[in-house]
């Protein structure tokens, strides 16, 4: 299906990421969004409240972020598509109902523009310390869709995938990107409505009868209707069958083995490789491999430079997708190559999953950043060179000393023994 | 020579926290933290005695400024990290300040409850129509009509009224007053502290860098005789033709009244099933 011409505003224009990200939102056909200011995440909500109305679409501005995710469920479940947009503190108050949107399958959007935290920490300046918190925020078990871009541009393309994912897999999809992006301007092309592809919402339109809210199809997602349409909806957070009704009672008396649970995991795992996008250059002869994701992927690029004019072979791969996790992507690397270098805006998420994923076939090194800003290149060259020196297989993730890290701390604190 | 009321602030400022500070050039914060000062300096509480609580806004960096126990907390529930304070610290006199956002938007269910318990906390509500931090979106109480940036085409909700909302809720100290009548400001503020029980004194405060100019109010002075001619006592409010009251509200002390309170009764709880 192609974007509705009413919402798409085709044109060049010099903006920011975040003003990109409303004008994406828009445009993937996102009828609501209620949102809560903050810092460095506002530009895109008030974007969308400029240019929603005129489109026939809704902002609201909620009295906190704990009402802003539970209305855009509301009217997920009204059927529309929706999005919320926050960062920091205010990701943080939407824990609880990412788990709620996760049990009910409503297809939606949050936009995190990552600041420096924890708590209120540096709320003008960047961060990408909240990656692991959108795998695990909420609890219990759950999967999402996380995507990081890496400009203005993508804020406005991988908005619009982040809705078409929405729809398709019917689990929280998270843009996470940080207020480097969010505040860089650059030229974005907003394409005619014609070149835009719009996942439509997988209505179900068999007999009212038959129709079973949580019945999935092959691909483990099942279809939704409307509520009001008369389909006596049965919606709950509680663990439900596939009309929605709770099931403890069947479980406790063993009479269902099929946890749902199970479902809303493996959907996103079994279709893990259809979900996964990822980015690589350079990697025919690598000896080290840059992983990378959001902001990090662009100063990394210059590090390699650097590397490579040093006579270093080093490969490029840049996580899109950063959930699900390219698990076999990393795997099937890791046997080939000697080491992987991680920069991060922290002090150490993403690596951890590489070192998972390698297996111990490959050193991995964590070149960690405390945030309010990016790496130096040359760091991220330095660690590259010492990943291509190092000899020995280290066992651990490797903490690559920055300029940074020693100018503040001198090489670490010494605990008392 | 008596002292002049810059000096007394000066007192308290914390020496070594860095200026300038964050507020614009004509807000009212620093007018109104003046009042609050000076009405703790009368009063001659111990600095020590004092707790000062906010949670996240230009209003609520107040506390950082001077040197009484700050606490800092988070958007929206300083009342919930002071009513923790003062459960443990009752002889202290626990001061949250917060503005109109932090305390009746994200804030509005603790403010609420805070009202009902009754608890011995004095809240100055900084009312400047607008979040003045994150740039001038819509708060609670932002005029039906007004530009912010979330309402660019006027804002359509409904106002709340702070006073009657703590009202309805059981506070049983409230008053309201503006930056303009500072003196007014003190006294209430003073006369809060002093009363047993959950105070608030809404303030209203003139944000002219971003409220002031989304809705071309003028400059500072312009918003402060605004406050002049727009709160008016009671007395004289009821005086006005209905047609007349249009953009008018009421200064003055609504209610003043003794409840028990929420810590004395607790330690009376303790103190009873302690003696069984
Ligand atoms: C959970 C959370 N959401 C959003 C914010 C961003 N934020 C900081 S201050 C503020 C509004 C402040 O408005 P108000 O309370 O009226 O204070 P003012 O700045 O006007 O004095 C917001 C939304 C935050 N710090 N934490
Ligand atoms: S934005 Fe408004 S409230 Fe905040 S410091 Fe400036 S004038 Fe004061
Ligand atoms: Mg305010």
């Amino acid at each position: 299906m192609k974007a509705n011409p009413r919402d798409v505003n085709s044109g060049t224009y010099y903006m920011d990421g975040d003003v990109a990200a409303g004008y994406g939102a828009l445009a993937a056909g996102c009828r609501f969004i209620g949102g809560y200011p903050i810092t460095p995440s506002t530009e895109a909500a008030e974007t969308f409240a400029r240019i929603a109305p005129k489109a026939g679409a809704v902002f609201i501005q909620m009295e906190d972020e704990l009402g802003s995710i539970a209305s855009i469920m509301g009217a997920s479940w009204s059927g529309v598509k929706t999005m919320t947009i926050t960062s920091g503190p205010g990701y943080s108050l939407m824990m609880e109902a990412i788990g709620l949107g996760a049990m009910i399958e409503a297809p939606f959007v949050i936009l995190n523009i990552q600041r420096g935290g924890p708590s209120t920490g540096v709320p003008t300046k960047t961060g990408q310390a909240d990656m692991m918190q959108a795998r695990w925020g909420s609890h219990g078990d759950y999967e999402v869709i996380a995507i990081a871009p890496d400009s203005p541009q993508e804020l406005f393309d991988y908005t619009i995938k982040a809705f078409n994912l929405a729809e398709k897999y019917r689990c929280p999809v998270m843009i996470m990107s940080d207020e480097c992006v969010g505040h860089m301007s650059e030229k974005v092309v907003i394409p005619p409505a014609e070149e835009i592809e719009i996942e439509p919402r997988r209505f179900y339109n068999g007999p009212k009868e038959k129709y079973l809210p949580f019945k999935p199809d092959k691909d483990l997602v099942p279809k939704m209707v409307k509520a009001g349409d008369g389909y006596n909806l049965y919606i709950t957070g509680l663990i439900h069958d596939e009309r929605g009704y709770p099931i403890k009672n069947q479980i406790e008396k063993g009479k269902s083995q099929k946890l749902p649970t199970r479902r809303l995991v493996d959907k996103i795992r079994l279709n893990a490789d259809k979900i996964i996008e990822l980015a690589e250059e350079g990697m025919d002869d690598a000896e080290v491999v840059v992983v990378s994701y959001g902001i990090s992927y662009r100063v990394a690029i210059r590090g390699i430079e650097i590397a490579r004019g040093k006579g270093i072979k080093v490969g490029h791969l840049r996580l899109i997708t950063v959930w699900p996790f390219p698990d076999k992507k990393i795997n099937e690397l890791a046997s080939k190559v000697k080491a992987f270098v991680v920069p991060e805006i922290n002090y150490g998420q993403v690596v951890f999953e590489v070192e998972r994923c390698s297996h111990g076939q490959a050193n991995v090194v964590l070149v960690p950043h405390g945030g309010a800003g990016v790496h130096d290149p040359d760091d991220i060259a330095e660690a590259i060179e010492y990943a291509a020196k190092e000899k020995k297989k280290i066992r651990k993730v490797i903490e690559w000393k920055t300029r940074l890290e020693k100018f503040v701390f001198e090489g670490g604190y010494k605990l008392n023994k | 020579m008596a002292k002049i009321p810059q000096k007394i602030i000066h007192n308290y400022l914390r020496h070594r926290k860095q200026f300038p500070h964050v507020w614009c050039p004509g807000c009212s914060n620093g007018i109104i933290l003046g009042a609050i000062i000076r009405a703790i300096d009368e009063l001659k509480y111990e600095r020590d005695d004092v707790a000062m609580i906010s949670g996240i806004g230009c209003s609520s960096r107040m506390p950082v400024y001077v040197d009484f126990n700050t606490l800092h907390t988070l958007h929206g529930r300083a009342l919930a990290y002071a009513t923790g304070v003062k459960m443990f610290k009752p002889e202290m006199k626990v001061i949250v300040i917060t503005g109109d956002g932090d305390a009746t938007a994200i804030g509005g269910n603790h403010f609420i409850h805070a009202c009902r318990r009754n608890i011995d906390l004095t809240t100055i509500v900084v009312n400047n129509n607008i979040y003045g931090m994150t740039g001038g979106q819509y708060s609670p109480t932002t005029p039906t009509g007004d530009i912010a940036t979330t309402s660019p085409y006027g804002n359509i909700d409904p106002v709340f009224d702070i006073c009657k909302l703590a009202l309805g809720a059981g506070a049983t100290f409230v008053a309201r007053t503006t930056a303009y009548h500072v003196i007014e400001a003190q006294s209430f503020i003073k006369q809060a502290l002093e009363h047993k029980g959950f105070s608030i004194v809404e303030i209203m405060s003139a944000c002219p860098v971003i409220y002031g100019r989304l809705n071309k109010k003028g400059d500072a002075p312009a918003m402060m005789r605004e406050m002049k001619e727009n709160a008016l006592p009671l007395e004289k409010f009821d005086e006005l033709a209905p047609e007349e009251k249009q953009g008018k509200y009421i200064r003055g002390i609504f209610k003043q009244e003794i409840f028990p309170e929420y810590t004395e009764k607790y330690a009376e709880l303790v103190a009873s099933l302690q003696r069984e």
